[in-house]
């Protein structure tokens, strides 16, 4: 154990900061560098292990190779609809208009999609996807994204920081001037100066106790972001994915890949109703996923769930020979950690806290925080591309596009900067000694049950389906919780101590948590990620136009309001008919 | 088609063996195991216990890890002696009577308990040319699925470098700057293979990469958690072309009598 009154650290400097190394914040990497910018690439755990490598079916990208219609008008409009309008139009657009040539400059880096039988990139149907559209690698496309990138990477001049956690961003006035953090190994302190910072962290799925996230979704981000000024919009939708696996209790929460049901996968209840035609039947099975998962929790609610509390999802008509190559990572999962072969029948399955569509608010060209300068946002600890509704495939194209775009303008913002912002050394001390602190608590209780509390308590209270009196509920409860949470003790020394990780990342996940739990309980309405059974429709009138933004007061206490969202301009409007917004909408209500 | 979930062994407690223990000044692993007895719930994995230790008895046990579905190749360590996943080593499918021995990877340095220093993978990948297509026009290129299978087989790698820790020539001969191991063959091989790359590291894979080390004893490919048929489909093939290339078949000819 350090002494706690004298603390070490080692300076870095560079122009540009990139805070994560999933598919965001490597192409944000390669793109700053590209620009010339000197560039830190630090992440909490190994290069080319983030949770982008476990990316299943595809990225979207209009790129028309089966289905010569397609083009990124159809794709915007699929995008905002999915996205229960809500989306931020101008991330939509860009979006679907960059995605091709970002996929394509995959390629040109050496990634290697599956083929058409011309020998083009081939695409597979998702669900609320109009087209064919996502580019695919089997049923790993995650990993081959994310390899691309690393290998491209590592020959681009970057310096990469790897399972280096940081913890503190710093500003002098309302402009980024650097970031304070540990190595994870030594659990020595590092300070990197920089001018400017992209905050490519991820999601928040760990504070809940049914996730298909990997252990570094604690909210890091959007904690170390609000901590300096930043705003977080949309945090009450999060996308519950309808297929995750529901047993052995091991298992429960690892996700099943859409592509099951991409690639014709059946979805049916205990009588053995193909129930989807209640809930959407023009669409059926690849339906939108907000639709797909409230349709399996009031099947499984109403009594006609699978033995072990979900649904059946069948894809063994298909053949046991395209199984295993369109599927191999499904076949291989289920017959080894479920014990099911599902070349033979079906798989159950059931929803899991899969994505966090709000995160920093950023300005939808640049991906600049507009309330901290020099503040880059990309990837899934941003928002607004998504709305209320990520479609599936849109995760990994977003990251392409709005990654280059944050790295882009961060190494502009960079080079605007004559000099390096001072830093205020106090400042680090005393973030240096809020990390050592817990060493010296005396409590009986570690930050492993406080977690474990945490996770039921949102699962349960601020999950899928929410109600004002649990919603209040949950807020109260995670009160105490961060109160426990301030006291929980650490043993050992400071290297590699995952108890000492938890205990500071438990803090963020409270954050996180009590922002979605506050945004939701304002938000009497319900579309897409958020559902609450006390208002159980679409209030268009009120709620179609408002987004949440939530911030830190100067007191500490985290707040939430409500504010109009930006106005799509008339001739992106035009693009959608009466009939078209209508579907949109007419299956809210049901659950 | 419905879950089949051992009883028998799975509401049972077993005994772990986990290595505990931090570096000495040459990353020689130091330490002791420890014996812990942790109650199995069905369908337990390995990690599930690791995690179980941690949160119940010994909060600092280190222990690396991502995904817990078999997708990053964080987990790597030894498991009653074999390189393996934790997080895909099925509890209810050993032997209930005997401890379960988890120890961390033998040829990498340790950094703490289960936890090892697996950086010299990431300075050995910098040294390899990258992907280098002859154009960049990539709305010309045409390339089918068979041609992609052979390429995409070893794409599947996940990097858990347990065929390096496996391999003996790094394990117990300590080759480290002689010989790149079986996880960078294939990376090598897949970059050979792509039908649009133009490169030739035919010199390098012979004389940086030390593919002569490799006496195809198949080891890695037996352990590798992708089933990637590393040895058969991509280090053969690829001492193949190097042969093709360096060794003329006089040469050959005497080399295998004995003369050469
Ligand atoms: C199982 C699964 C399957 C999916 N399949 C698809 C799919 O098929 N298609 C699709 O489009 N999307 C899919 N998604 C969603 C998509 O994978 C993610 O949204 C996306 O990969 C997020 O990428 P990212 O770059 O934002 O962050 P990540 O890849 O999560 O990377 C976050 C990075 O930040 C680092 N980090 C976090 N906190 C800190 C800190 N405090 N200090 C330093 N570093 C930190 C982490 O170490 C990591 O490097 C899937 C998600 C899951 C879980
Ligand atoms: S086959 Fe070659 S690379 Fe694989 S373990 Fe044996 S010697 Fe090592
Ligand atoms: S080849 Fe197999 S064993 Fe080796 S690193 Fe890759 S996945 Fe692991
Ligand atoms: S934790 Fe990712 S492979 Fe085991």
């Amino acid at each position: 154990m350090m002494s706690s009154t004298e603390h070490n650290y080692e300076t870095k400097s560079y122009d540009v900061i990139v805070i994560g190394a999933g598919g965001a914040g490597l192409r944000a990497a390669i793109e700053a560098s590209a620009q010339g910018a000197s560039v830190a690439l630090v992440t909490k755990s190994l290069l080319g292990k983030a949770h982008t490598v476990m990316a299943e079916g595809g990225m979207a990208a209009a790129l028309g190779n089966l289905d010569a219609a397609d083009g990124w008008v159809p794709h915007f409009k699929d995008s905002i609809r999915g996205g229960k309008y809500m989306n931020n139009w101008r991330m939509a657009q860009i979006h679907a208009e960059e995605a091709p040539e970002r996929v394509k400059e995959l390629e040109l880096w050496g990634a290697v999609f599956d083929r058409t039988p011309d020998g083009r990139i081939l695409q597979r149907a998702f669900g609320g996807h109009t087209y064919r559209r996502l580019a695919h690698v089997g049923d790993r496309t995650g990993l081959e994204l994310i390899r691309t990138l690393q290998d491209k990477g590592i020959h681009s001049g970057i310096d990469v920081f790897m399972e280096c956690t940081v913890t503190n961003l710093l500003e002098e006035n309302g402009q980024v001037s650097g970031a304070f953090g540990y190595w994870r190994e030594s659990g020595r302190f590092i300070l990197f100066k920089g001018k400017s910072i992209v905050m490519a962290s991820g999601g928040i799925g760990k504070a809940f106790e049914v996730t298909s996230n990997s252990w570094e979704y604690t909210g890091d981000g959007q904690a170390m972001a609000m901590a300096i000024g930043a705003e977080l919009i949309d945090m009450e939708f999060l996308q519950f994915h309808p297929t995750g696996m529901v047993c052995p209790a091991s298992v429960k929460g690892i996700l099943v890949t859409e592509a099951v049901r991409g690639e014709g996968g059946k979805l049916t209840n205990a009588l053995g109703e193909r129930f989807m035609k209640n809930y959407d039947p023009e669409r059926m099975e690849l339906s939108t996923r907000d639709i797909v998962a409230k349709a399996i929790y009031a099947e499984v609610r109403d009594g006609r769930g699978s033995p072990n509390g979900g649904v059946f999802l069948d894809i063994s008509h298909r053949g046991a020979d395209y199984i295993k190559r369109k599927l191999p990572s499904m076949y291989h999962q289920f017959l080894e950690l479920g014990d099911v072969d599902i070349t033979k029948g079906p798989m159950e399955v059931g929803p899991t806290m899969h994505y966090t569509m709000g995160g920093i608010r950023v300005n939808p060209e640049t991906q600049e925080s507009p309330t901290v300068k020099g503040l880059f946002a990309a990837g899934e600890c941003s928002g607004g591309m998504h709305g209320a509704n990520r479609l599936g495939g849109n995760s990994l194209s977003d990251l392409i596009v709005f990654g280059r775009r944050a790295g882009l303008y961060a190494a502009e913002f960079a080079k605007q900067q004559t000099e390096m912002l001072p830093i205020d050394n106090e400042k680090v001390k005393g973030y240096a000694q809020a990390l050592v602190e817990p060493f010296e608590r005396k409590g009986t209780e570690t930050p492993y049950p406080i977690h474990a509390e945490l996770q039921h308590l949102m699962h349960t209270k601020v999950g899928i389906v929410r109600e004002e009196k649990f919603l209040k509920e949950a807020i109260a409860e995670l009160a105490v919780l961060r109160e426990r949470a301030k006291k929980a003790r650490v043993d050992g020394s400071r290297a590699y101590n995952p108890g000492w990780h938890l205990a500071h990342d438990l803090i963020n996940m409270i954050d996180a948590s009590e922002i979605v739990a506050k945004a939701a309980l304002q938000r009497e309405d319900s579309r897409g990620g958020h559902t609450r059974l006390d208002f159980n429709f679409s209030d268009d009138k009120v709620w179609r136009h408002r987004t949440s933004v939530a911030s830190r007061a100067t007191d500490g206490t985290l707040t939430v309001s409500y504010f109009d969202k930006p106005q799509m301009p008339k001739e992106l409007v035009a693009l959608f008919d009466k009939a078209e917004e209508k579907t949109a909408f007419e299956t809210e209500g049901k659950f | 088609m419905m879950m089949i979930v051992s009883d028998a062994h799975t509401n049972r407690v077993a005994n772990f063996h986990v290595f505990r223990g931090n570096p000495d000044e040459n990353g020689e692993h130091i330490g002791e195991v420890v014996n812990y007895e942790v109650p199995l719930k069905p369908g337990w994995v390995v990690l599930d216990a690791i995690h179980w230790i941690q949160a119940n008895k010994q909060p600092d046990l280190a222990v690396r890890w991502n995904c817990k579905a078999a997708k990053c190749g964080s987990c790597s360590a030894e498991i009653n002696g074999l390189p393996s996943l934790m997080c895909k080593t099925r509890l209810d499918h050993m032997p209930a009577d005997k401890p379960i021995i988890v120890k961390p990877m033998k040829t990498f340095p340790l950094i703490k308990d289960l936890v090892t220093d697996v950086s010299w993978n990431y300075e050995v990948n910098k040294k390899i040319q990258p992907f280098t297509p002859a154009n960049s026009n990539v709305d010309t290129w045409r390339y089918f699925q068979q041609d992609a299978d052979r390429v995409q087989e070893f794409r599947k790698c996940i990097e858990c470098f347990i065929c390096q820790d496996t391999c003996h020539v790094l394990r117990h001969h300590s080759k480290f700057d002689k010989f790149f191991g079986p996880r960078f063959m294939i990376r090598l091989a897949q970059l050979e293979f792509h039908p649009l790359d133009v490169a030739d590291r035919l010199k390098f894979i012979k004389e940086e990469a030390g593919i002569g080390f490799c006496n195809i004893t198949k080891c890695c490919t037996d352990r590798c958690p992708e089933q990637i048929r590393i040895t058969d489909n991509g280090i053969i093939p690829l001492k193949e072309r190097v042969v093709d290339r360096f060794y003329d078949p006089i040469t050959m000819l005497l080399n295998k009598i004995g003369l050469g």
